[in-house]
């Protein structure tokens, strides 16, 4: 019998121990999971707790509830993996070895990463949602704000659900103006992006959303620390912003065990291959949901659709047959922007997102990128979804694992001012494609695996002798070879003579 | 997605005109893109430039300030003073790489 631990017991543990508790049998795969409580949070609704739509009894729920017949479920904290060994060392003295691990514990806001923001600000004119405690006082502080200046935050990307701070900014101006304070409150949007909104049609269709609001705009901040004397954010840039309350996203980082097993990059997220989660560094190792480094957003949705695709490939294999599926970076996220209204996101690594009907092509029933009351009930919808088909893994009809072109209006060469191409930025395509070329004087990974249908799988757990090369972390820059550039081939006729340079 | 003449060579970019092919770039081109914008690349500047384009292969994405930082061993303080006021940025159209983005 082989042994599977999964460590966390959120979205993605829970869903993953469910589907492969109900596609293997308990004699063929024993599996453990591993959490530091039972308390399973639907955090996707920390963000209505401040405005008193939801408390904490919506959000809350036992983990063990939601673990089928047949996983153990073992509650204390982790101390560290020992990929060497194949064991996870826990910090009650226990040990856990295993055949196959999967690492799905998340990331989790850091306000103790930026100078000032747990100073004796924090918790009076300081707070954040994307925590139970956090959002629990930052309802109080909401309730006891009489106007003056809102300021809504993000630190640095990645952060998980990366529109919650803006559907935030959307929900806090409707909040105000329902209790008569708007016109008393300045209300600020700081991004250390360069703009409120990066991909082309999304800031073509939302361009006006926070002109409409009112809504200040502040791009291109890196906070540097937070001054508690004057109550100001501060940039490295010198910049500075003022704050009656501010609503910051702190720093997300993924669990310090992670760190310690030697197992992370520089926010302890595990390198992973952007189609099939397995660890670049150790087959055995999968990861899924928020912990790993898939260039798409850290979602329930995205952790969803990988979770579909991880089962289908690992009971595939479990049983001797080649993994035929990969990871498109689907992304699926309903956004409030207030008034009960609501929009929908449907994205993967090649595919911005687009306007159009969702799922079906013309009778949708939602909208896309546009401002709906029934995006809004989709989102409502959503928590009885979570809790009754998500984690249990039911199937949630209509939407698919895979992004469908079907009912997008696709366009091309879409750049608004201070946008640039998506494509560029994104992994190859939906399915593995060829990567850029590696310089050969640069570190090189293991060779990322090719999963396509109707061919066999090469991923490398079937040999776990593959010996583990180093990712790129560690490197310095001494070593780097320049080399010629190649030419574009594009048709000489085309070029065009001068460059284009981009507005700073 | 254009093509445009850089340091006399052709080069795909974007419409913002962001390379966006890894191969293209050497460091002539590097430094021709620092003078577009206005910067006079030094060994402070290659530095962090270097750093960039030795880590984007096996990641496949631009390093953040954080990880220049952390992992590269820049101070983000010194990438504000070499590359003013949007050093990301910057950094990424200099080094040949996609800039840092959100997902909307």
């Amino acid at each position: 019998m082989k042994r599977l631990v999964i460590l966390g017991g959120g979205t993605a543990g829970t869903m993953v121990a469910n589907k492969l508790r109900a596609a293997l049998g308990r004699h063929e795969l024993h599996i453990t999971v591993v959490d530091r409580d039972d308390a399973h949070h639907y955090q996707p609704g920390y963000l209505f707790m401040p405005f008193g739509i939801y408390n904490t009894t919506d959000i809350v729920r036992s983990r063990h509830r939601f673990l089928a017949d047949g996983i153990d479920l073992v509650l204390t904290e982790i101390d560290r993996v020992d990929p060497s060994f194949r064991v996870v060392h826990l910090a009650d003295g226990r040990s856990l070895s295993y055949d196959h691990l999967v690492i799905a514990t998340g990331v989790s806001p850091r306000p103790d990463a930026t100078p000032g923001m747990q100073g004796p600000l924090w918790g009076d004119k300081i707070h954040e949602f994307y925590s139970l405690p956090g959002a629990q006082a930052l309802t109080e502080a909401m309730r006891r704000f009489r106007g003056g200046r809102l300021v809504v935050h993000i630190t640095e990307m990645p952060i998980k659900c990366p529109v919650a701070p803006m559907e935030f900014t959307f929900l806090a101006d409707d909040w105000l103006r329902k209790h008569d304070i708007r016109e008393r409150t300045e209300l600020t949007y700081v991004t250390p992006l360069d703009g409120a909104f990066t991909k082309p049609v999304a800031s073509r269709e939302l361009a006006t959303a926070l002109v409409d609001r009112q809504i200040a705009l502040e791009t291109d901040f890196a906070v540097e620390h937070i001054d508690n004397d004057t109550a100001e954010l501060v940039s490295f840039d010198g910049r500075r912003i003022g704050f009656d309350l501010l609503v910051t996203v702190p720093l997300n980082m993924g669990a310090d065990f992670v760190a310690r097993s030697g197992l992370g990059d520089e926010l302890n997220l595990v390198p992973c291959d952007q189609h099939t989660m397995v660890s670049l560094a150790h087959p055995e190792i999968h990861v899924l949901g928020d912990a790993g480094t898939l260039q798409t957003s850290k979602a329930g949705s995205v952790a969803h659709f990988a979770v579909d695709v991880f089962t289908h490939n690992f009971v595939a294999e479990f049983n001797g047959r080649p993994a035929t599926h990969g990871f498109d970076g689907h992304a699926n996220c309903f956004i409030e922007s207030g008034g009960r209204k609501g929009m929908l996101l449907d994205f993967n690594y090649a595919t911005e997102p687009f306007t159009g009907n969702f799922p079906l092509p013309v009778v949708g029933p939602f909208k896309l990128l546009k401002e709906t009351h029934l995006n809004h009930l989709g989102k409502l919808a959503f928590r009885w979804i979570y809790w009754n088909l998500l984690l249990p893994g039911r199937p949630i009809p209509m939407i698919p694992t895979t992004m469908s072109l079907a009912g997008k209006r696709v366009e091309t060469d879409v750049t608004p001012a201070g946008t640039g191409l998506p494509q560029a930025a994104a992994p190859s395509s939906p399915a593995p494609g060829p990567k850029p070329s590696t310089p050969k004087a640069a570190p090189t990974k293991p060779s990322t695996p090719r999963v396509e249908a109707k061919q066999p799988a090469t991923r490398p757990a079937a040999a776990p002798a593959t010996p583990a090369r180093p990712v790129a972390a560690g490197v310095g820059a001494g070593g780097y070879t320049d080399r010629p550039g190649v030419d574009s081939t594009a048709d000489p006729g085309t070029v065009l003579p001068a460059p284009i340079i981009p507005k700073f | 997605m254009p093509t445009t003449m850089i340091s006399g060579r052709p080069i795909d970019v974007n419409d913002e005109g962001f390379l966006v092919a890894y191969d293209q770039w050497d460091s002539k081109l590097g430094a021709e893109l620092g003078r577009l914008i206005g910067i006079e690349l030094t060994d402070a500047h290659w530095g962090p430039i270097r750093f960039l384009r030795m880590d984007y292969p096996a990641r496949g994405e631009t390093a953040t300030l954080r990880r220049v930082s952390t992992v590269g061993g820049f101070a983000i303080k010194d990438l504000f003073a070499l590359f003013p006021g949007k050093p990301a940025k910057k950094m990424a159209y200099i080094a040949g790489l996609p800039k840092p983005k959100g997902c909307v």
